[in-house]
């Protein structure tokens, strides 16, 4: 079981991690199929608050777009996985979540 | 019929043409290389080149109604190096001959020198960089000369002792602080991806190449290239990196025709280069070309002072981001930061204060608050000079072992280099070999070496 967390921005991957109101956190299984999803909404954007959120739900790896280097390295400190420079829309993030994608490729999933 | 991307990818600005949907339809390489984006542009949305404040917070684009001219307003992007840069925007759509709105055509500036007037320079900085030791200020002093010439710069120093801050202080004071700053880190590509990674490729180079790419050297153009892990870049590397040291031309893969550049070059790293050209790993006559200036910054065990600086500022950067109040560390766990001898350096003293202020409950540091390996450090006896004189002295000597010599050749080449560091005296050269008097006998027999 992972635990997976995608900033939104409309039906696509946010582009800027601190900027984000909306969230989607979804669950994958051994076999990287999602077996459930749901969308938070969050009070305000806030990059220290969305970080402390992804430390209270336990969350396994962040797939986002663009995100600051304080943030990386602190999720990263904290055994957080993130996928950054992931772009596209949410449904191809999650057909992508299938091929257990490693971090450091700038990827357009809808290409 | 004007052939428009070569003209726009000489300009001094970032420029963007997309369609109305805001997908790309040209991206130039100033744009490129403030972005880092590094993919074929085509049909990508413009929002995921920028990454900007406006395309979350309402794009600029769509808020007009399609008759007004242009209108600029300033916001930042994240680029892909992670780092936040502020920009003026100037959006303008773009009408075809019948008056039908086709596109937009965005101007993008890099408006962060114009925020920061001047480089902050004082006695206890310089740029980003904090210290009032001797030996920052030393380096303040330097720097400000380096960045006024235009040769290259070698900086050294152990890990986490602002290597890039340093690199990035020179550019910001030099005359090309208007051009691209592009980084790249020579040990993080694989070997396969690096050469085009640096050098650029033409379309149909190798399988997956399917349009030009510019490598970082040509993104740089105008700006300054900063080579961090220098001493991870490959032997092959070494060589077409010491070419354009040369004649400041790049040889893209697949392409035969070379490009002028304009670049300057700063690298970095936490190995001694000396050593690794001693070993064969790294070119001399590259280490030359490189060594024009040379900056080794000083571990922070050597900054005497700036610790509590330093304390200070990481202090007051993490209450804010954390909204805590932490004001001082108590007597004990400040005895204990002052007995650690810090191998990770700044960037470790930063990540140790930034754990302390995560849990700290009050306003004040206890010893139960920093890493449990801090609290639990025990400096290294000191060897009294009983021990050390019972010790045999070893200190083997570095032969010039070529990867096929055989161990005797390799024996035969550390005795000889032990009895020439000895002038002949064979006690002393069995001592350097941390063998016996009669054993280093024997093997100089075996040898035919007497």
């Amino acid at each position: 079981m992972e635990k997976i967390l995608i900033p939104l921005l409309d039906d696509d991957i946010a582009p800027r991690f601190d900027l984000v109101q909306e969230v989607a956190i979804v669950m994958v299984n051994g076999d990287r199929e999602v077996i459930e999803r749901k969308i938070l909404v969050l009070a305000e954007a806030s990059a220290e608050n969305l970080c402390q959120l992804i430390l209270n739900e336990k969350v396994d790896t962040v797939i986002c777009c663009g995100i600051e280097e304080e943030y990386y390295q602190y999720l990263i400190w904290k055994k957080v996985k993130v996928l950054d420079f992931l772009t596209g829309s949410f449904e191809a993030a999650l057909a992508h979540l299938g091929k257990n994608p490693e971090p450091g490729l700038e990827i357009f999933l809808d290409a | 019929m004007v052939n428009l991307p070569p003209f726009l990818d000489e300009l001094p600005i970032g420029i963007l043409v997309t369609g109305l949907d805001r997908r790309a339809v040209l991206v130039n390489r100033y744009l490129r290389a403030l972005t880092g984006f590094g993919q074929p542009a085509g049909g990508i949305p413009c929002k995921y080149i920028l990454r900007g404040s406006r395309c979350v917070d309402g794009c600029t684009a769509q808020s007009q109604s399609g008759e007004e001219g242009a209108c600029s307003c300033e916001a930042n992007i994240i680029s892909r190096d992670r780092k936040k840069i502020a920009i003026r925007s100037t959006i303008s759509p773009i009408f075809d001959s019948s008056g039908n709105k086709i596109g937009y055509l965005e101007a993008i500036e890099d408006i962060r020198l114009m925020e920061r007037q001047d480089l902050p320079v004082g006695k206890f900085f310089f740029g980003d960089i904090i210290g009032d030791s001797v030996a920052m200020q030393q380096i303040y002093r330097v720097l400000a000369t380096i960045a006024q010439t235009d040769s290259s710069v070698l900086i050294t120093g152990q890990t986490g002792t602002g290597k890039d801050y340093i690199a990035e202080a020179v550019h910001n004071a030099s005359q090309r602080a208007k051009g691209p700053f592009i980084k790249v880190n020579c040990g993080a590509l694989p070997e396969n991806l690096m050469e085009s990674e640096l050098f650029g490729h033409l379309k149909g180079a190798f399988t997956g190449a399917v349009e030009n790419k510019p490598g970082r050297f040509r993104l740089a153009h105008t700006g300054t290239l900063y080579l961090t892990e220098i001493g991870d870049l490959p032997v092959n590397l070494q060589v077409k990196l010491l070419s354009f040291l040369d004649d400041r031309i790049i040889y893209p893969l697949g392409g035969s025709r070379g490009q002028h550049v304009d670049v300057r070059l700063i690298a970095a790293t936490h190995r001694d280069l000396e050593e690794m050209v001693r070993k064969g790993q790294f070119r001399e006559d590259l280490l030359f070309r490189l060594n024009v200036v040379r900056m080794h910054l000083p571990p922070l065990m050597e900054r005497g002072n700036d610790l509590y600086m330093l304390l200070d500022y990481f202090l007051s950067t993490f209450n804010k981001r954390f909204k805590k109040k932490v004001r001082q560390l108590d007597e004990k766990s400040l005895r204990a930061l002052l007995a650690y001898p810090f191998p990770g350096n700044v960037r470790e003293l930063r990540n140790i204060v930034e754990y302390a202020v995560n849990f700290c409950e009050g306003d004040t540091i206890l010893l139960e608050h920093l890493p449990r390996y801090i609290s639990s450090y025990r400096a290294p006896k000191k060897e009294t000079e009983r021990e050390k004189s019972a010790k045999p002295v070893v200190e083997t000597p570095e032969p010039p072992i070529s990867p096929d010599a055989s161990w005797a050749d390799t024996e035969k080449h550390m005795i000889m280099n032990a009895m020439m560091r000895s002038r002949g005296n064979r006690t002393k050269a069995a001592q350097y070999l941390g063998m016996g008097r009669s054993t280093l006998w024997r093997k100089m027999k075996a040898h035919n070496m007497m």
